[in-house]
């Protein structure tokens, strides 16, 4: 296993982040559907209260606001748990965000299967797919609390839309002290090889990483890239992957309809072909368990990559 | 900066007649639109932008400017025509309408052309819009005001009644609703109020009936309609939609409200001005024909 010296929930880095952007002289307001607590937006709302504003449990209402916020000016910070939004507001994020490319960003938690305990309906595992089919979202999905809090500092200061998800569980922190630098469609290659590569979004980036240490001992030579910026994507790491390894497995704690793996296999079905295997999830919905429990009851391992690696490899051209 | 300029009941009338034959030109041109809701809100709109709306059309983001969001995003035909007499652009540009290449798209696109304040067409999402705007008011310090035009069907969608809720809880008293309650929506007459053969009643069956001439009749009573704003916690009036005096004494009386957020219910007719669009629910979101627009301009002749 790689170690990692500390875990951190993702979805703790909003708050926190937003107060100090607040403070450097951004123009962020924070629109609240009663889950502040738990995506850590109240942080914001105790250091900011008249930029706070709660709409009780109403995420249309809340993508409606923010919206009418953000065409004044204001960078309109919104977030409940993924089920929600965009599960309940997917034609107010069409509508008055995706078309207009109002500044209004979404950071969605208790997105995937790891949210755990509270079973299906809470566990979002469609959320990547609706927010991809709008055309004008930057959709980022971190690997880590460190590159959480980057990616809302991008989004911040980057104008028009964006969706992030974030966790609930305390996942290993990979970029402690590592200089790393999140950017909008950039792929970090955390570690290189030739034989084959790995593709991973969120949590699963750490078990990507773990997939590559297991065929190390195999002598196989693994390239593993964090696809946290799913619009837009790194096209020329996916494709020097293709063409430098020739054999890609993905791995996100999504349906892989329409999420990461969709997007891998969009583009190298027109760009290059190459044998492409998904871990995800497939026809079937979450349920009750621990967050770890989870990982391993649906196949989202570092084994199951691992073994996913060693058949793309074996489909390889010659 | 420019404010509405102040012009007499005579004039508004003068105004609103042109703004009449602009819709029925305009759909008949593209063939096709939503000319009945347009008619309705004509004296609204009218009121509004000669009379009670601070604005610059040569500064369309006037940060100071007040906002009039169009919930009802189909009534574009009444939305551009507006504008256009308004002095956003050229009254010309009205022959675009939903043709390809044109400036002016069917439904309502945010700033396109600058001045239309948001993207609409699917109902319900207009006063959450317009609540973000007077929060951001209050939040800078500017002292305009918000007012949203909120269709019978726009009060059927649940969000308006979030963001209702939410208006009154965050106090927005920059914020006021306009309800062009003309009792008719796509397919048919919301409530028994309008039934045409009815004499207002109740009707016997809740669930509505199929008229003789295919339409549906109470698809969904809205009434009490402003007793819901109220228990809501809405300051509310309930005015004729087509008086001028009455519209903007309400308007102006919205204004100076404090505490909350304010309504006007205006009592209108679908296809107000044309005889045979008048309460008829085929005009809802269909253009007249090239016969009928000639009879219709006949009708709205000065």
């Amino acid at each position: 296993m790689v170690r990692t010296a500390r875990s951190e929930a993702t979805r703790t880095a909003l708050g926190p982040t937003l107060v100090r952007l607040c403070r450097e002289g951004l123009d962020i307001v924070c629109i609240d559907a009663d889950l502040g607590y738990s995506t850590s937006a109240v942080k914001f709302g105790q250091e900011f209260p008249e930029r706070f504003f709660p709409v009780g449990v109403a995420e249309q209402n809340m993508i409606g606001v923010s919206a009418g916020l953000a065409a004044c000016g204001k960078i309109a910070f919104c977030s409940s748990f993924a089920v929600f939004a965009p599960g309940h507001c997917f034609d107010q994020l069409r509508m008055a965000v995706g078309q207009p490319q109002t500044n209004v960003k979404l950071v969605a938690s208790h997105g995937g299967v790891v949210t755990g305990e509270d079973g299906a309906s809470a566990e979002a595992i469609e959320d990547l797919a609706l927010m991809l089919s709008i055309p004008t979202f930057r959709v980022i999905f971190p690997a880590d609390v460190v590159e959480a809090e980057q990616a809302i500092e991008t989004a911040a200061r980057t104008e028009g839309p964006f969706y992030m998800r974030t966790l609930r569980p305390k996942t290993p922190v990979i970029y402690d002290d590592s200089g790393y630098r999140f950017q909008l469609g950039r792929w970090d290659r955390l570690r290189d090889g030739s034989d084959v590569t790995l593709i991973a979004c969120g949590e699963l980036v750490k078990a990507a990483l773990d997939a590559a240490e297991i065929l190390a001992g195999e002598g196989i030579a693994t390239r593993v890239l964090n696809a946290s910026s799913l619009r837009p994507i790194d096209r020329e790491a996916l494709l020097g992957a293709a063409r430098e390894t020739g054999a890609i497995v993905t791995a996100e704690d999504h349906f892989v309809h329409g999420g990461l793996s969709g997007l891998v296999a969009e583009t190298l079905a027109e760009e290059n072909p190459v044998p492409l295997a998904f871990i995800g999830m497939r026809d079937r919905y979450g349920t009750s368990g621990t967050w770890e429990e989870l990982l391993e009851y649906f196949g989202l391992t570092p084994q199951a990559i691992a073994e996913a690696a060693r058949g793309v490899m074996s489909r390889k051209s010659q | 900066m420019a404010r509405a300029q102040t012009v007499s009941v005579d004039e508004l009338k003068s105004i609103a007649k042109r703004i009449r034959r602009h819709i029925v030109q305009m759909t008949a041109n593209a063939n096709s639109g939503h000319p009945g809701g347009s008619l309705s809100s004509v004296e609204i709109a009218t009121s509004l932008y000669f009379r009670v709306l601070r604005y610059d059309p040569q500064n369309p983001l006037w940060p100071d400017r007040d906002r009039f969001i169009v919930s009802k995003g189909h009534a574009t035909p009444m939305v551009y025509s507006t504008m256009a007499e308004a002095g956003y652009f050229p009254v010309e540009d009205l022959m675009t309408f939903r043709k390809l290449g044109g400036k002016l798209q069917g439904h309502t696109i945010m700033q396109k052309p600058p001045g239309v304040e948001m993207s609409a067409g699917a109902l319900g999402m207009g006063l959450s819009f317009s609540l973000g705007h007077a929060l951001a008011g209050r939040l800078d310090g500017r002292d305009y005001h918000v007012f949203c035009l909120l269709s019978d069907g726009d009060c059927q969608e649940g969000q308006t009644w979030e963001a209702a809720m939410a208006s009154a809880h965050h106090r927005a008293e920059n914020l006021i609703a306009i309800v062009d309650r003309n009792h008719i929506q796509n397919d048919g007459f919301s409530d028994y109020q309008r039934f045409p053969d009815g004499n207002g009643s109740r009707p016997q069956r809740p669930g509505g009936w199929v008229l003789k001439d295919g339409h549906t009749a109470n698809i969904m009573n809205l009434e009490p309609l402003e007793d819901k704003w109220k228990a809501f916690g809405w300051s509310t009036q309930h005015i004729d939609g087509h008086d001028f005096e009455a519209i903007i004494r309400a308007l102006e009386a919205a204004k100076t409200h404090t505490g909350g957020p304010s309504v006007v219910v205006c009592e209108t007719i679908k296809g107000k001005g044309v005889s045979f669009m008048e309460n008829n629910p085929d005009f809802h979101g269909k253009a007249p024909s090239p016969e009928q627009l000639e009879q219709a301009l006949k009708e709205l002749a000065d």
